[in-house]
């Protein structure tokens, strides 16, 4: 395993700029996601890491080297893709082998016997090593292409959307596994995505990237407690952060230049008010069996907050509404305060 | 509004059988949610509700009278499939008003109901943009408009927001549910998301293999599921199961896991030895070092509002919701201790959830 880094990498097509001035550094069994909406260049860096596209100024290493000019063979890495490509007429068993068989590599046949068993028992596959690749299930069919490209030693491995195309419950169980897995191989791993729980769960650290920039980098928690801005501090947690205009509800220690005080559903404390008065009304209240999301009716805004399902709130109620650990971002929507100490 | 009566339908598909024999009720205004996994048979019941397919026995009823046989053009409901089926050439007014022209509804009476959709829907600014020119969602409200403004019996809607992320999806569900509130339309909604259903329904049908497993207000499936399907359906994550041989007898308010007595709702019935399993949900969960059941930490998903912590027991795994400032480790050993009040014995045989005091309190128990 090796270490990946991006120094000053541009990436333009015709008019576009896919990817602008990206600086990264990856470090050796190191698990970075790479988290975005569609086209904010995730993809792109990904596939300038691989050599799959060149960049028109910078540098891409790996492992302390210049690879900016080899082509993607040279680079070694193993890739996973969203649409699971198996050959559909081989068993997973010749499947797992495949890129341990290609010609050039000269892997003797008992070393891959014993890498596919190793790679299906940690993928839990073992016991349908001998079906087609057409009998598996699509859960099954997502852990051989990612076996794939486990059995592989590479400098690093790159993975783009692989969840994506499972159903929920699925992603939940890989998510688990695909942590245990870099934990157990102590593999980098450059992974891309748009799904902000699988950035929290999986990730050592989250690229958070917009409109071709690297926005902010750093720990799951970090960003999520402490986002640079209001376009990272709205695109981590589930429900989202409340962002609502600087004087809508009074707060305590809100710097002068204030324009949007942000704060977690979490972190919004609820009261009955007397009839008549009070900050805002409920809205509507959500059960969602372990907890309830009460949606609350403040001036023209709607704000969100969690609730004990034991909470005797009703739509309609008036409320007062107390903000803890609030953000305060300014009129560029940078934050200038609030956060952990 | 009207109700819908389902009564002992069934529909095969040659040897298949897609519905067994299922009966229900969906009353006039409510929001009625059919939630299970693709071939469960909910799709083909909502079909049979139109009128798109007969059922090969059993009726259907509107306001109590016989549709079985009735044509879908002659039911009066309204369908949404994929909500931004929108013409993108027509401006938006032409579109909400589709559907009026279709029936020959003359063209004042037209205008007046289009108006009453859009300031419904408060889109009244842009009635006359054309739709390519809109945001998504303007479009997903514009779709809204063309199904509601027939003023129809009852709207039927089959995975309407299957195709949108994740986020347009969350703020969909908020819409659908503020407009229900609004026209108190008596709505039937497919889909196999369970927060979806959680978060709009008044009641959810659970099916499964063509068989109703659970009817019950969201709050009640999730805190007294009758089968272990719609325990591990409902529920993000879903509940966990510890899996153990015994037998348990009515009036006992503990069941015995590898050596450890784990308190539980007083059992209304007995189960003789056999297969059974424990049914915790993940904020039922604390550690606690006192604790004699134990496992091993197999790894946590931090999700900043709290965390999930997935533990490895030797009776199958746990998860647990704690707060996210708490930390574990993989590897480390701990204790987990379960509010009791809660918990849901299972005979695993058959997946059927034991009486217990639990379900005493259960208006549909």
């Amino acid at each position: 395993m090796a270490e990946v880094s991006l120094r000053g990498v541009h990436k333009r097509f015709g008019e576009v700029t896919a990817v602008e001035g990206a600086d990264l550094d990856v470090d050796d069994g190191e698990f970075v996601v790479l988290l975005g909406p569609t086209g904010a260049g995730k993809t792109t860096t990904l596939r300038l890491i691989a050599g799959l596209e060149k960049p028109d100024e910078g540098e891409v290493r790996i492992g302390g080297r210049d690879v900016t000019g080899d082509p993607p063979a040279a680079r070694d890495l193993a890739f996973v893709f969203q649409q699971y490509s198996l050959y559909p007429h081989m068993t997973a068993r010749d499947n797992l082998a495949f890129p341990l068989r290609a010609p050039g590599r000269r892997v003797e046949e008992g070393r891959i016997r014993e890498k596919v068993a190793e790679i299906a028992g940690l993928l839990q596959i073992d016991h349908k090593l001998d079906s087609k690749a057409t009998q598996l299930s699509g859960g099954e069919m997502q852990r051989v292409a990612i076996g794939r490209a486990l059995v592989r030693d590479p400098a690093a491995y790159l993975m783009d959307e692989p969840l994506s195309s499972l159903d929920a419950k699925l992603r939940s169980e890989l998510r688990l596994e695909l942590k245990r897995i870099h934990r157990e191989l102590g593999a980098t791993i450059v992974y891309v995505t748009h799904d902000q729980i699988e950035a929290m769960t999986m990730a050592d650290r989250i690229g958070v990237l917009r409109e071709g920039r690297l926005v902010q980098v750093g720990a799951p928690r970090e960003i999520y407690e402490s986002p640079r801005d209001v376009y990272v501090a709205s695109r981590l947690g589930s429900p989202a952060m409340n962002l609502l205009p600087g004087d809508l509800l009074p707060v305590e220690g809100k710097p002068a230049d204030t324009a949007t005080v942000g704060v977690r559903t979490e972190h919004l404390t609820i009261m009955r008010a007397p009839a008549g008065s009070g900050m805002g009304t409920v809205q509507r209240i959500e059960h969602l069996g372990d907890q309830n999301h009460i949606h609350l009716a403040v001036g023209e805004h709607t704000l969100v907050a969690l609730a004990d399902p034991m909470s005797e709130l009703r739509t309609g109620d008036p409320i007062d509404v107390r903000l803890e650990n609030p953000l305060f971002f300014d009129r560029d929507g940078e934050r200038i305060a609030g956060g952990p100490r | 509004m009207a109700d819908i009566g389902v009564r002992n339908i069934q529909k095969r598909f040659g040897e298949f059988v897609a519905v067994h024999d299922s009966s229900f009720t969906i009353q006039g205004g409510e929001f009625f949610v059919m939630l299970g996994p693709s071939g469960c048979g909910k799709t083909t019941t909502l079909r049979m509700i139109a009128g798109l397919e007969m059922p090969t026995s059993g009726q259907i009823l509107f306001d109590g009278e016989d549709v079985t046989s009735l044509r879908a053009s002659r039911r009066d409901i309204a369908f949404m499939f994929q909500l931004f089926a929108l013409y993108p050439h027509m401006k938006v007014y032409d579109n909400i008003a589709f559907p009026l022209r279709c029936h020959g509804v003359p063209r004042r009476e037209r205008r007046r109901r289009v108006r009453e959709t859009a300031a419904l829907l408060r889109i009244e600014h842009f009635l006359h943009r054309r739709v390519s020119a809109l945001a998504g969602g303007d479009r997903q409200r514009v779709a809204l408009g063309r199904a509601i403004v027939r003023e129809p019996k009852a709207f039927l809607m089959d995975e309407p927001l299957g195709a949108l992320d994740a986020e347009m999806r969350e703020l969909m569900c908020g819409e659908l549910r503020t407009l229900h509130d609004r026209l108190k339309a008596t709505t039937l909604y497919v889909t196999h998301d369970q927060l979806e259903a959680m978060s709009m329904a008044d009641r959810i049908i659970v099916m499964n293999h063509g068989v109703i497993e659970q009817i019950g207000t969201p709050q009640e499936i999730y805190d007294r599921p009758r089968t272990m399907f719609v325990a591990d359906f409902i529920g993000s994550p879903s509940m966990s199961f510890l899996r153990f041989e015994g037998a348990v007898r009515i009036g006992q308010s503990s069941v015995d896991i590898g050596g450890a007595a784990i308190e539980v709702p007083e059992l209304r019935e007995s189960c003789p030895h056999g297969s059974l399993a424990l049914g915790i949900r993940p904020e039922q969960v604390r550690f606690s070092d006192a604790s004699a059941l134990r496992g091993e930490v197999f790894g946590t998903e931090y999700l900043g509002t709290n965390q999930i912590v997935t533990v490895e027991t030797g009776h199958g795994q746990i998860r647990a919701r704690t707060p996210s400032h708490q930390r574990v480790e993989p590897g480390e050993n701990v204790g987990i201790e379960c509010r009791p009040d809660r918990l849901v014995v299972f005979d695993a045989n058959d997946g059927r959830a034991l009486a217990s005091d639990l379900y005493r309190e259960s208006p549909s128990g």
